[in-house]
């Protein structure tokens, strides 16, 4: 065993005082526990409602009829998102590490289906609904290709006119009647079901809407409204003027600056650094160097100052 | 029966054991050291109190259901004080975490004591954030989009899913809590049998 002065220390034979733990104890709870009280009647806690999809849809249709089209033309967030949801790139690397690839899709989500067609097909039908969809699932994936790069092409001059979608094009088949109808779904409260019931009646996973919501941009303005994000040390702030998650402070100072704040695989890179510096914090004990900070900075003589006052008289 | 076979048993060697590295006068001592007087102490029990705070809040929460906070005034009241507790606890937990580094309080075969003070933190940080995704209201919904990227950047993503509800509850409600709490005993318990660390010798300083 090491000799150190940092590892070891002689078992102390030195004056003892009263110690009641069970007093201690009861004080501190007591104490803790007023506090508390105190603090949750005074300040009492932030609950901004949550967003629904019905909300999005009615205050920013157009950011929602554009993040359906996302969808269904594999643009979105989710539909370029690679593992664990679908194949469609490589994710984040860890230098010569793909962590995320190798464990796979284990959370499959096909955002042309899952966010569009199914709920559509859910919809009890209209004749037009269902001619579309009939349309669309009888069509090769060439066809479905040009309708929906047509129906892109011409989306910058989507307007949202009297509760309706519409998209200057003859040329995209299905496509506009295909979002016109999502919109209407969505405004009416029905796609917020039809997206968490898609594995049954009982149901706790919200991993479909939650994506959804996350491509478009509404769900980010709010969130940028009230400090929220990255950029803005977002991961200790919480809504209002409460204490977020403070503890967090170093994981979310490594987004803010190079090379992580511009970084495409700034997320698994912090990620690695604060593994790294978490095992080191671990370790302390038996680091030379680290462990020694303490001894050499001297701070302990404030802590046990009444001890070495009694030494050195 | 002999008393040999009796001694080998494992439940008395367990009981031999426990008695010799934990009697009852370092379980429940009535004395300490005399150098163990100083504020900094205080923040260990503290972050007892205000987990004891954290876990009773908690289970009224739990009596009622994740969503009676929102649609209740006692059920928001108790919500701030799982909250504010939390805060409490997290405050004290770093402040006592920074006073035994500076202590060095591994010294003296006291390794193991930090060890699992550092995971318990960390096992801390991670039931915090189960429970800031389990909120069911904005907070939630906004955190649990943006930690994913980070969480799925690492593979974890596979099978710790932030945006399924009822896994994130159920972490934060069982698994966590469970192992944090274990391991906030077994750390109690090392303190209570290892002693707090003295001081640093200064006349070894010296030379």
């Amino acid at each position: 065993m090491s000799e150190s002065p940092d590892v070891k220390v002689a078992p102390w034979t030195g004056p003892q005082r009263p110690y009641d733990i069970i007093k201690e104890g009861t004080i501190a709870f007591l104490v803790v526990a007023i506090l508390t009280i105190g603090l949750a009647l005074v300040f009492s806690s932030p609950d901004d409602p949550q967003v629904t999809i019905q909300q999005w849809s009615t205050k920013a249709p157009i950011d929602f009829a554009q993040t359906a089209l996302s969808e269904l033309n594999g643009t979105s967030g989710t539909a370029q998102y690679g593992a664990p949801y679908n194949t469609a790139s490589a994710g984040q690397q860890l230098g010569p590490f793909t962590l995320a690839k190798w464990l796979g899709a284990t959370i499959p989500v096909n955002t042309v289906t899952d966010f569009v067609v199914d709920p559509l097909t859910d919809q009890p039908g209209t004749p037009t609904l269902s001619a579309a969809l009939a349309q669309w699932k009888g069509a090769s994936a060439s066809q479905r290709t040009a309708w929906v790069n047509a129906y892109t092409k011409a989306s910058g001059k989507m307007t949202f006119t009297n509760g309706t979608v519409s998209v200057p094009t003859t040329a995209a088949g299905p496509v506009p009647v295909m979002i016109n109808t999502l919109e209407q779904m969505a405004r009416s409260g029905a796609l917020d079901q039809a997206l968490v019931t898609q594995n049954g009646f009982y149901t706790s996973n919200f991993t479909l809407p939650l994506l959804f919501l996350a491509d478009g941009s509404y769900l980010g303005d709010l969130a940028q409204q009230r400090h929220l994000l990255g950029t803005q040390w977002g991961m200790m702030n919480e809504t209002g003027n409460y204490p977020g998650q403070a503890w967090l402070w170093l994981y979310t100072f490594w987004y803010q600056v190079p090379p992580f704040s511009t970084s495409a695989n700034a997320d698994v890179q912090v990620w690695g650094i604060m593994m790294l510096l978490s095992l080191l914090l671990l370790l302390v004990p038996f680091i030379p160097g680290l462990r020694s900070i303490p001894r050499w900075s001297r701070v302990y003589r404030l802590i046990w100052r009444d001890h070495y006052r009694a030494q050195g008289a | 029966m002999s008393s040999t076979e009796i001694d080998r048993q494992w439940t008395t060697r367990l009981r031999h054991r426990v008695a010799h590295r934990l009697p009852p006068e370092k379980m429940l001592p009535d004395t300490q050291p005399a150098y163990v007087a100083s504020w900094i102490y205080v923040f260990g029990v503290t972050t007892l109190s205000a987990l004891a705070v954290v876990i009773l809040s908690g289970f009224i929460l739990a009596l009622k259901g994740p969503q009676w906070w929102h649609v209740s005034g006692v059920g928001h009241f108790v919500n701030s004080l799982h909250l504010w507790s939390v805060e409490i606890f997290f405050f004290s937990m770093v402040i006592h975490l920074w006073g035994k580094y500076f202590m060095a309080a591994w010294r003296g075969g006291r390794s193991l004591t930090w060890i699992t003070g550092v995971v318990t933190f960390l096992t801390s940080i991670a039931t915090a954030f189960t429970g800031y995704v389990s909120q069911t209201n904005f907070d939630s919904q906004w955190i649990s989009t943006q930690a994913k990227d980070g969480i799925n950047s690492t593979g974890a993503g596979s099978f710790f899913n932030v945006l399924n509800f009822g896994q994130m509850l159920m972490w934060h409600i069982v698994l966590l809590p469970l192992v944090a709490v274990v391991l906030t005993g077994v750390h109690v318990l090392m303190v209570r049998a290892k002693g707090v660390v003295p001081p640093f010798e200064e006349r070894e300083e010296a030379r």
